[in-house]
């Protein structure tokens, strides 16, 4: 604060001067304006805000002036100071925002710049697509039971009607445990399953089996050793053929698309009776392209077998047959895949190459 | 089965449009699956055309070609003669000939050929002069097809060879032949007449039997009729091997006779070799009516042919030239019931075979069981045509019929006569009647078919129907042995109604509790591992003990746990494994092998773990309930297969990249996937030192549960397994016993409220003996630390020489806070000094300056 004026001299005060006043304001205003930074705002302020400014010099002769000058003067000076403080507050606030502008234009990096300090891995498609089809099933109200790969012949085969001595039990290219006698295989597909569920479950029982299988086939690009089956199983009071129809159609349009349905042939399996090979509409042409290199213009292809649960297969498991009956199909979830997906060779999906399995996400 | 369609059209009255594709696809409707339509491999333009000229001009290479004008009509679209250029010289001009002309093709050993006009031998050849070979209709090659001869006297056929005219049909190279997949309850359809039948169940076509005209000519049999005696002292599950036994006699059978062509081209078409006449004929005629016949040389035979199961240590040699040691089980066919002649059903004999000197011969049409058949041919590793039919069982009631047709047949061609023997020894066994409610096929299909409906099915299949109202007594008919149950009958309602009437309607189960634990948690364990950036595999199940002893495993105390495979795909991998990792590390090294560097693998998959010795699973008759004892032996001889999960990384864990260097993946980021994997199911492990093979013995964690139960191994590669394997140095990863943490996991956690006083946090330095494991020191300071220490972070190692040689330093944040009240600064202190307390006690832990 500057302290009173004590040699008041109304002849000295001209930065009472209106002229002067308005010079003093129109250079604040000017050297505010002509500030580029917010340093050079901050270095030049002092000269027009400031304790020594020309508007504070001129402020503090207000007070020696005659009391009828006193309003007229402190207005304009009050006036001017406030025209420069706002000036001055304004390009503060400018140059602040174009600051901050600055930075952020500085701060930017380039955001295409490739990632993978640690990629993702993913699931196998098998595996999704199995879990895929168990979902379906337990969306319809089914329940989804497993077995063991290393299985008993009695599972496999006797319970499910192949009788020893039948062809069909030589059909099937088993790997036996050693020694045969012992009375153990490689599970040639999922259906024991049914008949592990019949005894632990009893009836009614709508259960799907999804799960690894064996075969004596070697490795090529359209056979595996080791493959993935999924099995069906529906056991209750009045469960017919049309019912299997049914729960196979659902299955095709879920996995391949609406209007995609099945068609049953008559076949030979011998644990159901009547038998049924399926077949899939083509989901490529739909059965409409008489030159359709994927079902070979027939607009259908194999996909797998059903039928309904032989009798022996109920007696077997402990079931009247009199009393319940059911149905059963199984179809290759390879199959399905690629079906799905269009994987063409075998082999990639079961060398483990990790491009495989990086060309599809989680969900599939 | 490979039915010629003109053979088919013998027995069926197929429509004369009819294709091999349509006859395939009609088949496919009632059950006889299409494999395939054969065709000659020639397609047009295939003409007769007339040499007009022949120039014959030798060649540098010392053959001589004839530049030939040959006219084809209008063929050519021209009208003009054709110039080609032909290498054979059994033809002279004014000839007719078969032409291929450009545009056409030829089936040829290495696939079809198409036929182009070529420069050569210095003229432009518009096509070829064609031999029989060319087009596929035989062997002969020594010249080119000349008309005029080959139709010699056959006034029609000579009419058609007209140039121009298409040859394609003229040489009925236009003939085609539908196969089929016969199931194996389909015995029947191993024949043309079986197919025949189905083809007219099928279309309505009407069937014309052959047995049913070749029956009015069978002779009676004949008091004199050749000796044969059933003896079958040691049946098969009850059932006699033979139970009966039909034999002819043909004389003076002229063995040099050809088969006629047209026999030929049928069993051609068939997919059987033409041989002799004897040979054709049988095979004809099992061909055309599914009776496998055998011809005997009856110079050869004694007196009388016994059937009987073969004697230990008796030796036969066989049609194939092969001398078999026969089996007590095997079924033999004998003479005078001492030399086995033949293995019943499967082969003959060599000693007794037709051969270029017969005059006289005998013919056996027997009826075998299909389970001696089938054993047999399995044992001798002999599938033959004939076993093949009598292991799906073959018509009983057939053998008459089969040996007229082939004695007619050997008479008409090789100028026989027949003997007045006619063997019919046992007797056919008689088809049982099968009880069924009319309204059955209903109940089980799904779709409505009246009395009428099933009644008509079952007649028109050849059953005989019974019964008033709905209970219907249905018997069989002797050519389906298949049809034994209600069920049976259902079938061939259904597929002779037409499976396409079935309605697609959806089962209303009753709902069910969704995925078990077990599901989920597999399910969580896998997409964890995904996101941590593994990739997941799977692979087939076999290994070899030198895969055990690259893992540096104990080969027989790993052997002992699992099983070995009787017939596996390859010697060298005979057992099943026993865990994820011995055939995981073959993923690792086909990724490193194509290139990659930085990989993570994980497989979840079973494994086997056999916990005493490998036990005998019975097994029991189809359609018998075993005993609780037996089906408790059964589910005991199956060896326990543990899910496991196994992950395998090599190369960096975090990536080099633009960003800096990256960091080699090491044994603790298993240790981290574990701890995610524990977290992620809620539950504890602890993690301490192990030294157990594949690992690196200073590398090696053990995984076990709270209660100490162990889950398995993480550690990185031994060195000498890495070598022995040839898999990148410091490859780490681990095997979990997943059903462990599945059951561990299967509880529920119970919720505590949480503390929202404020923290405390303090830092120690704790220096211990370098060997002291940090997780026991941090052990201790839990322990020390009382309730309130809520957390003990370690966040700083330091060996160096400010602790001294053989320690090292392990700087701690605890972290405390109370329930119900802001700690004070100095029960903080005091709880810290507790725990620092603790651990030197339990460590000899300093408190580091």
């Amino acid at each position: 604060m500057s302290g009173p004026n004590t040699s008041y001299d109304p002849v000295e005060v001209a930065a009472l001067d209106p002229a002067a006043v308005d010079a003093a304001v129109e250079q604040a205003l000017a050297a505010a304006a002509g500030a580029s930074t917010l340093e050079e705002l901050k270095a030049v302020r002092g000269a027009h805000q400031g304790d020594k400014s020309p508007l504070a010099l001129a402020n503090r002769e207000i007070g020696a002036l005659p009391p009828s000058a006193k309003a007229e003067a402190g207005k304009r000076v009050g006036q001017a100071r406030g025209r420069v403080g706002q000036a001055f507050a304004a390009r503060q606030a400018e140059l602040e925002a174009e600051r901050d502008e600055r930075i952020l234009v500085e701060e930017a990096v380039d955001v295409t710049l490739p990632p993978g300090r640690r990629p993702m891995g993913r699931r196998h498609p098998i595996a999704l697509m199995s879990e895929r089809i168990a979902d379906l099933f337990t969306g319809m109200g089914w329940e989804v039971a497993e077995g063991p790969e290393i299985e008993a012949e009695w599972f496999n085969f006797d319970a499910l009607n192949f009788d020893a001595d039948h062809p069909a039990r030589q059909m099937q290219d088993t790997f036996y445990v050693d020694p045969p006698g012992d009375g153990l295989v490689l599970r040639t597909h999922t259906s024991p399953v049914q008949a592990r569920t019949l005894l632990e479950r009893g009836v009614p029982v709508y259960v799907a089996a999804i799960g690894r299988v064996f075969r004596t086939d070697e490795l090529d690009a359209t056979h595996m050793p080791a493959f993935h089956q999924v099995e069906g199983l529906a056991v209750d009071e009045g469960i017919t053929m049309a019912h299997l129809k049914g729960t196979l159609d659902r299955l095709a349009a879920e996995l391949f698309g609406d209007g995609i349905t099945t068609r049953l042939r008559p076949s030979y399996f011998p644990f159901t009776e009547p038998s049924a090979e399926m077949d899939l509409r083509c989901f490529v042409c739909r059965g409409e392209d008489p030159d359709c290199r994927t079902c070979k213009g027939t607009g259908w292809i194999e996909w797998g077998g059903c039928g309904m649960v032989n009798r022996n297969v109920l007696l077997a498991c402990g079931v009247d047959p009199d009393r319940y009956t059911g149905f059963a199909f199984g179809m290759g979830v390879d199959r399905a895949l690629m079906f799905r997906t269009g994987v063409s060779d075998m082999r990639d999906m079961i060398e483990g190459d990790v491009r495989f399995d990086a060309q599809f996400g989680m969900e599939i | 089965m490979r039915v010629p369609v003109d053979w088919l059209r013998e027995y069926v009255a197929v429509p004369s449009d009819a294709t091999g594709v349509g006859i395939a696809a009609d088949l496919v409707s009632v059950g006889l699956e299409e494999e395939a339509v054969h065709r000659g491999g020639v397609t047009g333009p295939l003409v007769v055309g007339r040499v007009l000229s022949l120039v014959a001009e030798p060649q540098k290479n010392g053959k001589t070609i004839n530049w030939c004008q040959v006219d084809v009509g209008d063929a050519n679209g021209t009208g003009e003669p054709q110039g080609i250029v032909c290498g054979a010289h059994n033809f002279a001009a004014g000839d007719l000939v078969v032409v291929v002309l450009p545009g056409g093709v030829l089936p040829t050993p290495q696939g079809p050929l198409k036929v182009s006009a070529r420069k050569t031998y210095g003229h432009v050849s518009a096509g070829m002069i064609c031999s029989e070979r060319e087009l596929g209709l035989g062997e002969d090659h020594d010249g080119i097809i000349v008309l005029d001869r080959r139709y010699a006297g056959d006034e029609a056929m000579l009419a058609r060879c007209v140039p121009g005219a298409d040859a394609v049909a003229l040489l009925g190279l236009d003939r085609e032949t539908v196969e089929v997949n016969v199931t194996p309850d389909r015995g029947y359809c191993f024949s043309v007449r079986g197919v025949a039948r189905e083809y007219g169940h099928a279309t309505g076509a009407e069937f014309s039997d052959p047995v049913a005209d070749l029956a009015t000519r069978v002779p009676p049999p004949s008091e004199h009729g050749y000796p044969v005696e059933l003896a079958d002292d040691a049946p098969i599950r009850g059932r006699a091997g033979c139970d009966r036994f039909n034999a002819r006699v043909v004389r003076g059978l002229d063995v040099s006779a050809p088969s006629p062509g047209w026999m030929r081209t049928r069993l051609t078409e068939a997919g059987m070799r033409p041989i002799s006449l004897a040979v054709d004929v049988t095979n004809y005629v099992m061909l055309g009516l599914g009776q496998p016949l055998h011809a005997y040389d009856l110079a050869t035979l004694g007196e009388r042919i016994v059937v009987r199961r073969a004697r230990p240590g008796e030796r036969i040699t066989t049609l194939d030239d092969a001398d078999r040691a026969l089996d007590p089980e095997d079924l033999v066919i004998t003479d005078g019931g001492e030399t086995p002649i033949g293995i019943a059903g499967v082969m003959g004999g060599a000693s007794t075979e037709v051969s270029g000197t017969t005059t006289d011969v005998l013919l056996e049409a027997a009826h075998f069981d299909p389970v001696t058949i089938a054993r047999t041919a399995r044992r001798h590793r002999l599938p033959s045509e004939a076993s093949r039919r009598f292991e799906r069982g073959v018509d009983p009631e057939l053998a008459p019929a089969a040996l007229q047709l082939a004695v007619e047949l050997l008479v008409e061609y090789g100028g026989a006569t027949a003997g007045e023997e006619v063997t019919d020894a046992g007797s056919a066994p008689q088809p049982a009647p099968v009880t069924m409610d009319a309204g059955f096929p209903s109940r089980l299909v799904g779709v409505a078919y009246d009395r009428e409906t099933v009644v008509r099915v079952l007649t028109d299949i050849g059953c005989a129907v019974d019964g008033d109202g709905d209970a219907l007594t249905v018997l069989p008919p002797t050519w389906r042995p298949d049809l034994t149950t209600a069920e049976d009958l259902v079938e061939e309602v259904a597929r002779i109604e037409g499976y396409a009437t079935i309605p697609s309607v959806l089962p209303t189960p009753p709902g069910g509790s969704g995925l078990t634990h077990g599901q989920r948690v597999r399910r969580l364990v896998a997409d964890l591992l995904a996101a941590r950036g593994l990739s997941e595999v799977w692979g087939a199940p076999f290994v070899g003990t030198d895969r055990l002893a690259a893992l540096g495993l104990d080969v027989d105390a790993e052997t002992a746990r699992t099983v070995r495979i009787a017939n596996p795909l390859s010697d060298e991998q005979p057992w099943m494994r026993t865990s994820l990792l011995s055939t995981m590390v073959d993923a690792v090294r086909r990724n490193t092998s194509r290139g990659a560097k930085d990989v993570g693998l994980f497989e979840v998959g079973l494994v086997t773990a056999l916990d005493g010795p490998q036990q005998q699973a019975p097994t029991e008759d189809v359609g018998v309930r075993p005993s609780e004892e037996v089906l408790a032996a059964v589910r005991a001889a199956v060896p326990p297969q543990p899910r496991h999960v196994a992950m395998l990384l090599t190369g960096d864990a975090d990536r080099a990249g633009w960003w800096g260097a990256g960091r080699r993946a090491d044994v603790t980021d298993v240790v981290e996937l574990v701890q995610a994997l524990a977290e992620a199911l809620a539950v504890e492990v602890v993690v301490t030192a192990d030294a157990v093979l594949p690992w690196h013995p200073g590398r090696c964690a053990r995984v076990a549960l709270a209660d100490g139960t162990v889950v398995g191994h993480v550690g990185e590669l031994h060195p000498k397994v890495v070598a022995a394997l040839g898999l990148p140095a410091r490859t780490v990863g681990g095997e979990l016993d997943l059903d462990v943490l599945t059951a561990a996991a299967d509880r529920t956690v119970r919720a505590r409220t949480l503390a929202t006083y404020p923290m405390a946090q303090s830092d120690v330095a704790l220096v211990v003996d370098a060997a002291v494991p940090a997780a026991q020191v941090h052990d201790a300071l839990v322990s020390g630390g009382g309730d309130l220490l809520e957390e003990v972070r370690l966040f700083d190692v330091y060996e160096g020489d400010q602790v001294g040689a053989g320690r090292r330093s392990l700087a701690y944040r605890l972290t405390f806070r109370a329930p119900d009240r802001t700690m004070t600064t100095e029960e903080v202190s005091r709880l810290r000094d507790a725990a620092v307390a603790a651990a030197a006690e339990a460590h000899g832990a300093v408190q580091r300056a």
